[in-house]
Parts: structure tokens; sequence; C-alpha cells
């Protein structure tokens, strides 16, 4: 179940590698399915995650994509220490922090912050916002009182609120105002890993590059890491060093964003990347489409060998029976790593189907 | 004449807090096997616009006309509109597994749908229709699936089932809100491909509406760009994104990142999008618009032609001319703005640069 993965896949460029914030390495999260009956017992495992090993550098912003179901936002609670691990270890700042009990968790907590999805549903709306800010202050015990007020006023003007609006109710806010009051929250502590699980994708596009500027100044200011989920490959590409793309609780390709997004490997990624709408008709038009077949299978039971070779337009026999490791292919940078027995080579056109007539006029 | 014309359609809510006008005097056309695009933020009135033609947004004030088959729908009554939706007009909405009903057999609801419509079709020819239809939209052995509840359905077989309900009674129309929104990029690209393969197989007209810029580029022929209950600007879709006329289109797809200005700074659109109850005086969006001038306050400009053909048409003071992203047209609107800026409009453009794409007004 667990290939031997070269150690620092998705490293963070040249040079990073002694400046390692997160280390994760053959991270495994197992969910178990409990049958019916009186005395209901585990049948069967959800293979979210599946030997994950991954680096990510100080001030760094590592990009994470894959479709729903990928494990994506498994593999950052995980990290975060929000669940524990089946097996595996993360590591902060060179401490193994896997699996910690809540005590000895506690000051790393403090240095891993979460931005969610929904700015909706992850504000209390009963609580007045200057208190939802300044909760991490009262759970850490680090300001209270006036002292605790001005700080959470201070951050609320980085995040670009006003910040005379304290007293006000998350319901009073805009869908991008209630995404700032969430980041306001996760930057209070000043943590080292921020991990933006899908930030901007409830937001519209006007306000999103608004989220996104305002993330990238923060870490500018703060030498802030960020773990930056989204399904978005335009938006990871903007923000990220580096890309890791999953399958099925896997890593299907990992490396520094520009071979990854120039020269993909992965059948997978070619197809996610070929995939994804462009806001350019002429482009659109002239893209070669990869349209896949069916839809991700279950996480339950998945295909034997290559997971994705049930989907995937080149798929041979070998890849039904083999596990492909995930390995740097020949003429890659050696931080550019893929899990394909049969990787795509440059020119090599994989459109199976889709419009191929091109920009014939509708 | 278009398959639908819809002229100076407005549609207006009384609440407690005062009258929402959703849709102020939008007009469009669309043509037997085109699509339309509609695009625009939350709030921009695109969804409310649809609704209305289908008599699905009820409790409005409507007036406007819109002429389908030499019949305004907006006249129709309840049972007449019954009878163009579903068999005339048909519609696919965001969420597929709230709109297919969880307790019914996903070949009982698509042969329900089409026995209603006529009575004369039996149950057994309704259900050989649904297993065809289940099969054209993609869905693997359709005999067996047609037996399946939702819930035994992924999210994109739950949109084919939906499409293949739309399809039951060959529309001619079909209006598609946000098909593709809770999708995933591959599962996106199917369904794109699915509909434009029956579009061009039956020649069906469809209408759009999405906030993705990208599913545009893709799939419409024309563009209609809407702000605040109104069209910003309207063109075919090579106008829109190669010579935007309108400082919001022309924002809209700044703000996007893409590849060749990956890692730059983006341009996002200051401000937050108008309350529909309060609407900035004259042009809706003057107060995130960079070339505000002073008859911007005052005035709200009217669809123009802006283009060679007529077919552009955009709102927005700046002169005809400066439509376009390269420097000759911006070098049209900076002249513009300085002849026709002075006091009242410079303080908007100073509270504009003032608070930097951070600090929007709270909606309160």
């Amino acid at each position: 179940m667990s290939e031997t993965l070269p150690r620092d896949t998705a490293t963070t460029g040249p040079g990073e590698t002694d400046d390692v914030l997160v280390r994760v390495s053959d991270l495994v999260k197992y969910f178990p399915v409990r049958g019916g009956g009186l005395i209901s017992r585990t049948v069967a495992h959800v293979q979210a995650v599946d030997g994950v090993s991954l680096t990510i550098g100080r001030g760094q912003t590592i990009g994470l994509v894959g479709e729903t179901g990928c494990g994506k936002s498994t593999l950052a609670r995980c990290i975060a220490g929000l669940i524990p691990t089946t097996s595996g270890t993360v590591t902060f700042e060179g401490h193994n922090i896997t699996n910690l009990p809540r005590r000895q968790m506690q000051p790393y907590r403090r240095e891993i912050q979460m931005i969610f999805q929904d700015p909706y549903g992850s504000l209390n709306p009963r609580r007045r916002v200057g208190s939802i800010i300044g909760d991490p202050f009262a759970v850490h015990k680090t300001a209270s009182g006036s002292k605790r007020k001005r700080a959470v006023q201070e951050l609320m003007e980085r995040v670009g609120l006003n910040p005379e609006h304290f007293n006000r109710y998350p319901a009073e806010f805009s869908g991008g105002q209630r995404q700032r009051i969430g980041v306001a929250r996760a930057l209070a502590l000043r943590p080292k890993l921020i991990i933006c699980d899908e930030p901007v994708s409830a937001l519209d596009v006007s306000i999103q590059a608004q989220v996104l500027n305002l993330l990238a100044d923060l870490q500018a200011d703060y030498g802030l890491s960020y773990l930056f989920i989204a399904h978005d490959l335009e938006v990871v590409r903007h923000v990220s060093d580096s890309v890791v793309v999953m399958y099925l609780g896997r890593i299907a390709e990992a490396g520094p964003k520009d071979p990854v997004y120039d020269a993909p490997r992965h059948p997978y990624t070619n197809a996610l990347l070929s995939a994804a709408p462009a806001a350019d008709p002429e482009a659109a038009a002239s893209r070669q489409r990869i349209i896949l077949t069916g839809d991700v299978p279950s996480p339950i039971n998945p295909p034997s060998g290559c997971r994705f070779h049930p989907r995937c337009p080149k798929a041979q026999e070998l890849c039904s029976q083999q596990d492909p490791p995930l390995e740097v292919k020949a003429g890659d940078p050696s931080t550019h790593v893929t899990a394909c027995h049969f990787p795509v080579q440059e020119g090599e056109v994989l459109a199976r189907s889709g419009r191929t007539s091109g920009g014939q006029p509708r | 004449m278009s398959l639908l014309e819809v002229s100076d359609l407005r549609v207006s809510f009384s609440t407690a807090d005062g009258v929402v006008k959703a849709v102020r005097g939008v007009s469009f056309s669309v043509d037997t096997g085109k699509t339309l695009g509609i695009v625009g933020e939350s709030g921009s009135g695109k969804t409310v616009l649809t609704q209305t033609l289908l008599g699905l947004a009820p409790g409005g004030q409507v007036s406007g006309r819109a002429m389908f088959g030499g019949k305004d729908l907006l006249t129709l009554r309840p049972e007449q509109l019954r009878q163009v939706r579903g068999a005339e007009i048909a519609v696919i909405f965001q969420d597929p597994l709230t709109s297919l009903h969880p307790l019914y057999k996903v070949g009982w609801q698509i042969r329900e749908m089409i026995r209603s419509h006529d009575k004369s079709v039996s149950k057994q020819q309704a259900t050989e229709r649904a297993v065809e239809l289940l099969g054209r939209v993609g869905i693997p052995q359709p005999r067996q699936r047609v037996d399946d509840y939702p819930h035994q359905f992924s999210g994109g077989m739950r949109q084919r089932a939906m499409i293949a309900m739309a399809l039951a009674l060959t529309p001619k129309l079909i209006i598609a809100d946000e098909p593709t929104t809770a999708l995933d990029a591959t599962v996106q690209a199917q369904i794109l491909d699915l509909l434009i393969r029956l579009q061009e197989e039956s020649d069906t007209a469809l209408i759009m509406i999405t906030h993705d810029l990208g599913v545009v580029a893709d799939i419409a022929d024309d563009v209609m760009v809407m702000y605040a209950g109104r069209a910003a600007e309207k063109a075919d879709k090579h106008d829109i994104f190669y010579r935007p006329h309108h400082p919001y289109t022309k924002g809209l797809l700044e703000s996007i990142p893409n590849s060749s200005a990956a890692g730059e700074r983006l341009k996002p659109i200051t401000g937050q999008p108008p309350s529909l109850i309060n609407l900035p005086s004259g042009c809706a969006f003057h107060p995130r618009c960079t070339y505000v001038m002073d008859r911007c306050l005052t005035e709200e400009p009217d669809l123009v032609a802006v283009g060679a053909t007529g077919q552009h048409r955009s709102a927005c003071w700046l002169p005809v001319g400066a439509a376009g992203i390269e420097q000759d047209a911006e070098e049209i609107r900076r002249r513009a703005v300085e002849q026709g800026r002075h006091d009242a409009a410079a303080k908007v453009a100073e509270a504009i640069a003032a608070a930097p794409e951070s600090q929007g007004s709270v909606i309160a």
C-alpha cells in the first residue's frame, strides 16, 4: 500500500530543503465503514489518504489540487491535527506532531491555522465579529480586555475591514468580507502555516481577486507558508510555488508549478488542465480537450494497480497490475515527480474524444 | 424573428426593507441553435430574469414583453405557462440533487415528465423513452440505471439525468442556470461537451447563466454581461473577451488569474456590488469604476452600439472607440476621463483609489 517514495517529494524549490516547515511522510488516513446489524463491526475502509509525502517550506505556498473525494481536505485536516492519522508522520519544524495528545498539541495549534471554504458556515451567526476574531486570544490566553480589543481592531484593519465594525454580526457583511473575517481569525496568533481549504471558491470573481491579493500581501509581510487547496487550477497556478496533484488518496504528480503546468507528465494532470475552462474563446476553441470517461471510483474499493487506470486514455495491462512509484521521469527536474508507468511525452496528443474540429463556427 | 425576444423586462419585489429592483429594463433575443451566455455576479439579476420568464419567481412586479412562438410569456396564465414549461422551454438547475425528488426513481421522474404533457403515451412507452434519453446523455447501462434512485447517481450523473429530463419533450429552448458550478473540472468538461453535442444534434437554443467566464468562452455565441439588474454590455463572445467596452466587463476579465500573468498581482474590482434596494445614482457601477466621470454620477447610460456592426452594445458614457484592452483604447479612455471628470467625480475616483481593493462599505 505504501510504495517507496523519494524523500522530499514536492520540495519547494532549489535551496529550500534546509528550510522545511512541515514534512509529511507516508501519511495514511483510513475511515472505517461500519456494517449494519446489532453488533456493528468495521466492514471496510475509506482509503481517503493513502501514503502521501510532501514538504512545505517556510514562506512557500503549496497548491493542492484534485477532484472531490481525492483526499485533499482529509490530508489538510491531518496536517492541522484536527483528525488523527492512521499511520505516517507529520513533523513541524522538526518536531513530530503526529497524533499528539491535546495538551501537547496546544502550542502547535497556534502555529497552524485554517481558513475554510464557506464564509457563511464557518462563522457563528450569533456572535459579534470582534469576539469571533478575538477567540484565538481567549483560547490561548494571550490577550484580554482592552488589549484584546485593540489587537482585534488591528487585525480587522490589516485584512481590510473597518475596525469600527467589530460590534456587528457576520450577517451584516458580504461574502468577501466574511472571508476576510476568517482570515483575520486565522492570523490572530501569527501562525507560521495557514491551511486554506478552498478559500475563494464561494466568492465572485472580482471579490476573489481581492482576497487572493490580501493573502499574497500577508505572506509577504509575515513570511507565512500556505497549503492552498482549490479546484480552480488557474487560481492555484497564480498563488503557488509548488503544486501537488492528488487522485483517489495518492499523489499523481508533484513539483514546481511551471513544469507541472507547462509539461504535465501524468495523464490525469493533462486531463485536469485540459478540462479547466479558460476565459479566452480562441484558446477554448483550439484546445484539445481530454474528456475522461466516468467518475472518480469509490475510495472504499479503489482500482488495483494505478488507481487512475480505469479512466486513463493511456492505460495498458501493466497499469492494472502494478502500482506506479512516484519518481522523477527522464528529462524532468529532480523536484518534479510523477506516478505513472507511461508518462506523457512532449507533444503527445492525448485527446481521446471531445471537439476535434477546433474553432469551427457554431 | 428570434425564438425568444425579451424587451424591457423589469422585475421588482416589495420587501420590508424596501423595493428590490432585481431586473431593471433588460432586452435580449435568442435564435434557434444559438447559445446566449448571461454572465454576472451574485445579485446581478441573472437568475430572477430567467425565472420570471418561466413564472418561477412569484411575488414580483413584472413589466415588459417576452415573445416566444407568438405568445407573450409574461401574460400567460399559470396553466398555459405549465404547458410551455418543460415541453417548449426546459430548465436545468445548478444543484441536481435538490431538483430530483429523492424518493422517486430517476426513470419514474422522467416518465412522469413525459406523461404529464402527453397523456396518450403509455407507461411502457415512456419508460422506453427514459432509457433511450439516459443512454443519449451518456449514462452507462441505462436499462438498469433507470430504476435507480437519485442518491445512487454521482453528481455528474445526476446532472446528466437532469439534462435527459430537459430533453425529454424536445424543447426549443433550454435554460441552464449554472449547470456545472457544483461539479468538478473534468465532469464539467463532460457536461459542457454533452450540451454542445446535443445542441448540434437537435438545433436547440440555449441560455447559459453562469458566473464563470471560462464556461462562457467555451460554449456561448453571444454574451450579455449583467450588473445590478441591467445589461452592462452585450456582444458576440469575441468582442466581449477581446474588445470589452464597459469597465465592468474589462474589470471582470482582468480579475481572473491567468497563466500569462501568473505570480503578478491581480487587478480586482474595488468595493462591493450595490444593494438593489438602494442603488447608486446615475450609472450603478460608478462607485467602483476607475473611469468615473461627472455625468456617471447623475445620468444612467443606455445600451448603445459601440462596434462596427451594431451587435456590440455597451451601457457606458465612455466614447465609442474605447473598446479593447490595447494601449490605444486605454488612451481614448484616459482622454475622455480627463475631459469628463471634475470635482464631483474626482471625489469618487479618490475614494476608489484610497481604498485599494480592501475597504468596501459594509452592506448594512
